[in-house]
């Protein structure tokens, strides 16, 4: 069956900011499908809230809406665009959630109007609702855990009574597993039921059988019209049932399986897609088995692609977002060639001949507060996939790809510091799964502990226990000689059991340069072998690459003039989609400068590791070792590690300096060294606070006595903000330097050393914070590419931070000394490409923060705005173009001007009740959305719209603020009301209210004085509250604005909590009125 | 260091390729045999008691191999008649709950050698590209290897089929229906799907067509097996007498077999399809399935022309065009190259017994 031509144009739905649970995968698909589409000849419209998204940038679709994500704005886009046809199922679980909206309502999926592609809404519904689900597998002869449904209290007693205990608690329509959780007593089932039916949108939790340590499989099937069904990939997850598929170390492809079973399960998956009815794409079935018994059960299924599709698709080299785009407008897969063999079609199932392994990656050291544990409740932020010939090889490279200090299961200062510990002390930790698990495992078997023992532990199955201790074993055998004792195959044994050189060189205490060249004297190089779906059997000429220790290298540099492009990892909170998108805009804009263009990077979600994305692919951990084994195979004319962050940036020092594409190296640290950096804006005259830096408490004690308190504490060399405090006195000061040494979380990553000291500066308080991104090429013309002034005051992380283009309150003169001092820096640095400079404004004092001669992470943002390719641009000047001749060649236009947008952060405090949401220079944000709009007070709305926190329309405001913000909170309240909203207050702030005349409707109690009637957390907590303002006051602990703050994330109210959010809150809605919110496409905001 | 208890060794090939690794399985001396590689990524112990191996060495393009250890139930004849198997890894402990014993234990009590730790993906990419050759594996010197893979005479107009059929008749199953199905190396799990139809007698590839005849079945079954079917005059011979006069069905070297018997040409593949992921069109429904496979030698479809018109191309392999399936029109006979009874490999084809149940139950054609 051909394409379809009674289409002609498809609406695609995105997913929005990256939160946990969605994150780069759907750019990912949604980049897949916009190009398949648009090849195919189609009219593609785009809907997405996420500038940081390549999918969004204008090439990509013909009419691209970055507005909020909710069923009104896409109904109006609808009405705008009148689309023939929807595809929601790129989108995760957002772009399905309004789909269904959307047709609930009569928008979508009815005679007469667009028709749902992909999947239809009885299948979402079927696959979505999960007792719907389960009836639908019973119908089918599927066996699934026993379980029931409940709407309330009392419905979730009655189904426990019939299952027993212990169960686990799903709640309904949900993404990313919030809200579900485990009840081993009845205590813990009170309280986990109550949480699943306030997290779900419906009310609805499913209670289920707890199959809490059975073995875990996910198969991802690809249906075609004409119901041909493949299986992709299986993948097993080393962690057993228990933990969230996310936040699980998982392995392609399945390991512990007989064929008889995977192929029951096989049927299983093909048996569900169809009786669900996913018409075409692709859909992922999960499975639990009793490894005791092998009774095997479907958990779920996923209509739709998804985080774990993109993982398959990166596994396998199957593009399957791309193949679900064709599916969905009607091929069927034998009419669709396989991308990599190019001459056999894609109606095949992928066999690889390699091991893939996914190890997430959580933040908890950002959120104080959070236990750490892991549970049914996906809680990681991003992930890191390697590949090698054999489980151990892969499971070290992943180790070792996630950046967190660890150079494999051992072999670290993380994995030393376990030593320490007691082996059933070590027994009782691994039986909880935490990040840190699979080392506690690695090194109990590194003692030599029996694998029954551990398995009894961990349940980790056996078969996985076996193959780590192949590796504990090795380590050591190794640990008893040193560089000099190995011969070439036992070299080549370390090698393939995934030993790198940073591992082996801190068992012997060399430098890895000695490990390095000892092995190369010996000729122990790696060789790099080809992803292509069919483990050889056919040629390919992907260029999809990994690096392993065997025999036969398949890599052939050409001769083309080439560039390597580092990417940013694994995503973490600080550095993540914004430098893929980067580095994918470096790849795109060289290629069509007629480079050829050579990635690296290790993270499976993102649009980098495409492999169509460059000329060549390596899917490869970005450690010195593997980056220097890549630019020796593939001898790159420079190399770009400006724009993936800090993972690459921090390699510059260590490739040949001569490599470096445009800033050098040495600029790069002059930026970061703390005395260079003083000198130089010393020379420049640019203000600066008053500050030094410290590598221990003493040094840092001198430096608060000489500039006063309160300071801004940082570690150098971090992105994020990470491990940033406002530190107000000795006490804390002493605190912030403990939790930066070795006993710290940052210790395990490295500590404090000359290298890397701690950075101490005068707080600037009430500060208005700026950011500017800018381009310099060699000839010394500079380009602004945007000012942005923040809306919270300096203090609050600028990533954190929403903020405006152009500048609201910034006088014109201000804007333009901003801009002199960034081109005298930039001037003075050499930068050749993108330096981001950060000011804080003080009255009329302009001082400079920090400069980065790097990408930051609104370069996307500052293109989307401003319609200038910044990220395009300034990898051209990175290869000794000038923005002149850009200029001249068209890449380079100017920015446009005439509407305002905005960034606004988006936060994880929803998943996290225990933490407190306050703002402050620790970065939390997972993602951002931008609203766009012709005033500030619109886009500002759009923007927390999109973010989702809607800003009332009606209903009742709580205000609570702290005195230095009261006189603002009269604006703030006056707006509100004058907008037909109440007013709420704690006594105090609405006493200051009272007095200048604001009236307040409602007086509420403290809620730490036990007073009698409702407390701001009671009336959070029963929906009478619309929005809320709380601005912190500088205490700790379980303070009332804790709680409130709390409650409001726990029962998703709008919340601020700074008083600056609050009045551009004000102004939003004070702009916008009660109907429909205008759209506008990105197209129709750049023309010229 | 010390290297606890491997046993160094390497596989040679004809051509002179050298591939070092350490020996598992058997102890057996050299091995020779004709090397060829299997992508299927679980199966390995119905890989290895599959007979049509005769003959060859099994290289798994898959690198953990025994993950799940070998039971009772899954293997697919009495013994192994494959030569040998070259895997990057082999397991140290196996994992499920299925598992009665490890593999390599298992390949020692079958009596089969392999070779680990060699680099495959090399190996299979010289085998793609060169075709099928001959190699010798085991703790000899080189020269010594090279010599005997020199030496070994591969599957080219050998006859294989008579090393692994059964020496007796045997019957299996009961049920109204009684097939004959004659064992040019039958699997287990093709005799198991049979046996759901009816009572089945096995009898040796030697079977005339007339003591079939003389059993009286409702149909009967061509199965697969080891090697070259250019070989196989006799069994063609039988088979063309039985054409027509009973309902019959082929699969893999029963294929080739039945091919022949109706005139059609073979061919020898460069290097095979040894798998479970080969996408096949059955052209009646046009429908794709995707199919367990393992042969060398394929039925020359373009030789169908001169058949007349009633010999038909009913399936065909996605990614090469070869033959996968043909009936001809009347005479109450088709075939399949692939392996609808997966073992190991996917069920997408099973629906074929059904179709043979069909024909001779005479509801069809």
């Amino acid at each position: 069956m051909p394409r379809r031509d009674d289409l002609s144009s498809i609406l695609i739905i995105g997913s929005g900011p990256i939160v946990i649970g969605q994150a780069c995968e759907f750019d990912y698909s949604g980049t897949q499908a916009c190009r398949v589409l648009r090849e195919e000849g189609y009219r593609v419209i785009l809907v997405n809230s996420n500038p940081a998204t390549i999918m969004t940038d204008p090439d990509f679709a013909d009419a691209t809406y970055v507005e909020p994500l909710t069923w009104e704005v896409v109904a109006s886009i609808i009405e705008r665009e009148q689309p023939d046809a929807v595809l929601p199922t790129m989108g995760g679980q957002t772009a399905l959630n309004i789909a269904m909206e959307l047709f609930e309502r009569g928008v979508i999926g009815v005679p007469g109007r667009p028709e749902m592609i992909g999947a239809n809404a009885e299948a979402i519904a079927t696959a979505e609702d999960r007792q719907r689900f389960k009836e639908a597998m019973l119908e089918i002869g599927l066996d699934v855990p026993r379980s029931g449904i409940a709407h309330s209290m009392e419905d979730a007693r009655t189904v426990v009574a019939e299952i027993g205990l212990p169960v686990i608690i799903r709640p309904a329509y949900i993404l990313g597993g919030r809200g579900t959780g485990i009840a081993s007593t009845m205590e813990e089932f009170e309280r986990v039921a109550a949480n699943g039916i306030a997290a779900s949108p419906i009310g609805e939790i499913l209670i289920e059988e707890s199959i809490a340590g059975w073995k875990e499989f996910e198969l991802e099937v690809m249906r075609d019209r004409a119901d041909n069904c493949v299986i992709i990939c299986s993948i097993e997850n080393v962690d057993p049932m228990g933990v969230h598929t996310g936040d699980s170390i998982t392995v392609a492809p399945q390991q512990t399986l007989t064929d008889v079973e995977y192929q029951t399960m096989r049927d299983a998956a093909l048996a569900c897609i169809r009786r669900v009815g996913v018409e075409t794409g692709g859909s992922n079935v999960q499975f639990a088995v009793d490894p005791a018994t092998g009774r095997q059960v479907v958990i779920e299924m996923n209509p739709r692609v998804s985080r774990s599709s993109a993982l398959a698709s990166k596994a396998t080299g199957f593009p399957i977002a791309k193949m679900a785009a064709r599916l969905a407008v009607g091929y069927t897969l034998d009419e669709i060639p396989n991308d990599i063999t190019r001459a056999t079609p894609a109606s095949f199932e992928p066999v690889i001949d390699y091991v893939v392994t996914k190890i997430p990656r959580w933040a908890f050291e950002k959120l104080p507060g959070t236990t750490g544990i892991l549970g049914t409740q996906m809680q990681s932020v991003g992930e890191a996939m390697a590949i090698g010939r054999t489980f151990p090889e892969s499971l070290q490279k992943a180790l070792r790809s996630l950046e967190q200090g660890r150079n494999g299961l051992t072999g670290d200062m993380g994995s030393d510091l376990l030593a320490g510990l007691g082996t059933g002390e070590l027994l009782r930790r691994c039986a909880v799964a935490t990040p840190e698990r699979i080392l506690e495992v690695g090194e109990l078997l590194r003692r030599g502990v029996a694998i029954d023992v551990v398995h009894d532990a961990c349940r980790i199955d056996p078969w996985f226990l076996d193959q780590m201790s192949l590796i504990t074993e090795e380590h050591e055998r190794l640990t008893g000689c040193g560089p000099d004792d190995l011969d070439t195959r036992a070299w080549r044994r370390a090698k393939r059991l995934g030993f790198g050189d940073a591992q082996l060189a801190h068992l012997w205490g060399v430098a890895e340069d000695v490990v390095r060249a000892r092995r190369q004297d010996l000729g122990v190089r790696p060789t790099f072998k080809t992803v292509d779906t069919c483990a050889a059997e056919f040629a390919a000429d992907t260029p999809y690459h990994y690096s392993t220790w065997e025999d036969e290298s398949e890599v052939r540099p050409s001769d083309r003039r080439k560039v390597m492009i580092l990417g940013s990892g694994p995503n973490r909170i600080g550095q993540g989609i914004e430098f893929d998108y980067c580095c994918v805009h470096a790849s795109f804009a060289l290629r069509d400068a007629g480079f050829e263009t050579i990635m690296v990077n290790c993270n499976p979600e993102t649009v980098s590791t495409d492999y169509d994305t460059s000329d060549r692919l390596y899917f490869e951990p970005l450690t010195r070792q593997d980056v220097l084994d890549i630019i020796e195979a593939e001898r790159p004319e420079r190399v770009i590690v400006s724009l993936g962050g800090q993972t690459p940036l921090k390699l510059a020092g260590q490739i040949p300096p001569e490599l470096v594409a445009g800033t050098s190296a040495a600029s790069i640290d002059a930026a970061e060294d703390r005395e260079i950096w003083n000198r130089l804006c010393d020379e420049l005259r640019i203000p600066q606070p008053p500050g030094g830096t410290a590598v221990d408490l003493a040094e840092a004690t001198a430096i608060c006595e000489r500039i006063g308190f309160p300071v801004l504490v940082r570690p150098s060399y971090v992105l994020g903000g990470r491990a940033m405090q406002i530190v107000h006195d000795m006490d804390h000061l002493a605190r912030a330097m403990a939790e930066l040494s070795a006993s710290g979380t940052l210790g395990r990553e490295g500590g404090l050393s000359a290298e890397r000291p701690v950075l101490i500066d005068r707080f600037l308080a009430s500060a208005i914070e700026v950011d500017v991104d800018a381009v310099r090429d060699h000839t010394g013309d500079i380009l602004i590419g945007g000012v942005m002034e923040h809306v919270e005051e300096a203090g609050v992380h600028s990533g954190d931070s929403a903020c405006a283009i152009p500048p609201q309150t910034l006088p014109e003169w201000v804007v333009e000394v901003i801009e002199s001092y960034t081109s005298a820096i930039a001037e003075r640095l050499d930068v050749r490409g993108l330096i981001n400079v950060q000011f804080a404004v003080v009255g009329t004092s302009v001082y400079v923060i920090e400069a980065n001669p790097r990408a930051s992470r609104t370069v996307p943002f500052v293109a989307k705005a401003t319609g200038v390719p910044l990220a395009k641009v300034a990898t051209r000047v990175m290869l000794g173009a000038t923005l002149a001749e850009l200029r001249a060649e068209g890449l380079l236009v100017e920015p446009v001007g005439g509407h305002v947008a905005v960034k606004e952060a988006v936060l994880p405090f929803n998943r996290f009740p225990e933490v407190d949401p306050a703002l402050g220079p620790e970065m939390r944000s997972t993602g951002e959305v931008m609203g766009i709009d012709d005033s500030f007070g619109r886009a500002f709305y759009k923007a927390e719209l999109a973010a989702g926190s809607a800003l009332p329309g009606s209903g009742l405001v709580f205000l609570s603020l702290n005195d230095l913000d009261k006189p603002a909170g009269i604006v703030v309240a006056r707006r509100l009301r004058e907008r037909g909203l109440a007013i709420a207050a704690t006594s105090g702030t609405a006493e200051y209210l009272r007095r200048y005349g604001v009236e307040v409707d409602r007086v509420l109690g403290k809620v730490t004085d036990g007073a009698d009637g409702p407390t701001a957390v009671d009336l959070i907590a029963d929906g009478s509250v619309a929005f809320v303002v709380n601005t912190p006051r500088g205490s700790v602990g379980r303070s009332d604005g804790e709680q409130i703050r709390k409650a409001a994330s726990l029962h998703r109210v709008s919340c601020v909590t700074t008083v600056a959010a609050a009045l551009a809150a004000a102004q939003g809605l004070g702009e916008t009125g009660d109907g429909p919110l205008g759209v506008r496409t990105l197209q129709e905001y750049h023309r010229r | 260091m010390t290297d606890g208890g491997l046993r160094p060794g390497a596989l040679v090939l004809a051509d002179g390729e050298v591939f070092e690794g350490d020996l598992i399985g058997a102890p057996t001396g050299i091995a020779t045999g004709e090397v060829v590689f299997n992508t299927a990524l679980s199966g390995y112990q119905e890989i290895i008691t599959d007979p049509s191996y005769a003959g060859q060495i099994i290289t798994f393009t898959y690198p953990h191999i025994g993950n799940y250890g070998v039971n009772a139930h899954d293997s697919e004849s009495r013994a192994a008649f494959c030569r040998g198997v070259v895997v990057r890894e082999m397991a140290r402990r196996h994992s499920n709950h299925r598992a009665e014993t490890g593999l390599d234990a298992h390949l020692r009590a079958l009596g089969v050698p392999g070779i680990a730790g060699i680099d495959t993906r090399r190996l299979t990419r010289l085998l793609r590209d060169r075709g099928s050759v001959t190699g010798a594996f085991g703790p000899g010197s080189e020269s010594d290897l090279a010599t005997a893979a020199r030496a070994e005479p591969g599957t080219d107009g050998v006859d294989l089929v008579s090393t692994v059929t059964t020496a007796e008749p045997y019957t299996v199953g009961q049920g109204p229906r009684l097939i004959v199905a004659y064992d040019f190396g039958i699997k287990t799990t093709i005799v198991r799907h049979l046996a759901g139809l009816g009572r089945v007698v096995v009898v040796p590839g030697g079977t005339t067509a007339e003591e079939v005849l003389a059993m009286d079945p409702t149909g009967v079954f061509l199965s697969n097996g080891p090697g070259d079917p250019g070989v196989l005059d006799g069994p063609v011979e039988q088979v063309r007498r039985l054409v027509g006069r009973v309902p019959l069905f082929g699969i893999c070297l029963g294929h080739q077999i039945l091919g022949r018997a109706l005139g059609a040409g073979t061919v020898k593949l460069p290097f095979g399809h040894h798998g479970a992921n080969h996408p096949v069109k059955d052209l009646t429904t046009d429908r794709i399935e995707i199919t367990s496979q393992n042969h060398n030698f394929a039925v020359d479809a373009d030789t169908f022309a001169g058949l007349g018109s009633t010999v038909r191309m009913t399936h065909v392999n996605l990614n090469d065009g070869v033959c996968e399936g043909l009936e001809v029109v009347g005479e109450r006979c088709f075939s399949v190259q692939h392996h609808p009874e997966a073992g190991p490999g996917p069920h997408d084809s099973t629906y074929l017994f059904d179709r043979f149940a069909d024909l001779m139950d005479g509801s069809t054609r």
